[in-house]
């Protein structure tokens, strides 16, 4: 169905934050609160926005199922390359070879209590955006999938 | 009579499982080995601030594999659901 303009406006405003809100909370999981499900969550909200406010007939062709269905696998599938490179690597399944050896995301972390940097932690944050990449598409594809048994009312 | 029975145990084990429940301390194990080695070690060994995260996603990653699987079976038994039907197909009705 086709909401009102007030509606739709509203909804072309609100989601880019909803993303923008929902990809900090999936960056920051090992600082703080949140991580992958809770963000990918936060960011399928941007995308529910859109879907409660348009036709599925319009939404359908920005927002495709097919997209969402890849990046629900392709997030799945990081996960578990990931677990399987530090098992490659010489370590056990899902071993934080990365943490405090330099590079991407392995500066060093200073014990105790301290604000945090972005660029620590290793494995942790890939994994933290494997899942979010997984939450949104599948979330998403739920939404679509019950969107798209709607019968259309001509307003 | 079968029912009053039924309802009669049910309140006995009712009763049984909350005076446990009531004698239990809450908030003080009797062992912290474990709390106090998540606690200590989520900085040097996860490298990770948030001792939540290390928890989910380090000590315990296999755990969140699962719930990321269990997700991506949850989306498909409902494109299961909402599949189109081929032509000539009908819902079945029980």
């Amino acid at each position: 169905m086709n909401m009102t303009k007030i509606v739709r406006t509203t909804a072309d405003l609100f989601y880019p934050f909803c993303l923008v809100f929902g990809l900090y909370v999936v960056l920051h999981g090992h600082l703080t609160p949140g991580g992958g499900f809770q963000g990918g969550a936060v960011m399928a909200t941007g995308a529910a926005l859109l879907l409660v406010s348009r036709r599925y007939a319009d939404i359908i062709q920005s927002l495709r199922q097919n997209t969402m269905k890849l990046c629900e696998a392709v997030g799945l599938l990081m996960f578990i390359t990931a677990g399987l490179a530090g098992l490659f690597a010489g370590g056990a399944f899902l071993h934080n070879r990365l943490a405090g050896a330099g590079g991407l995301f392995g500066e060093p972390v200073a014990f105790g209590a301290n604000p945090g940097v972005l660029n620590t932690a290793g494995l942790i944050p890939l994994l933290n955006i494997a899942v979010g990449i997984e939450v949104l598409g599948g979330l998403t594809v739920i939404l679509l999938y019950m969107l798209s048994g709607l019968k259309e009312s001509e307003p | 009579m079968r029912t009053a029975l039924f309802t009669a145990i049910l309140l006995v084990l009712l009763a049984g499982f909350l005076q446990i429940a009531v004698g239990l301390p809450f908030g003080k194990p009797a062992r912290t080995d474990m709390d106090d080695y998540f606690l200590a070690h989520a900085q040097d060994q996860a490298a990770a601030n948030n001792v939540v995260t290390s928890v989910v996603f380090d000590f315990r990653g296999f755990d969140t594999l699962g719930e990321a699987t269990v997700l991506f079976t949850a989306v498909l038994g409902v494109g299961m659901m909402f599949r189109k039907l081929k032509p000539g197909e009908e819902y079945e009705h029980d």
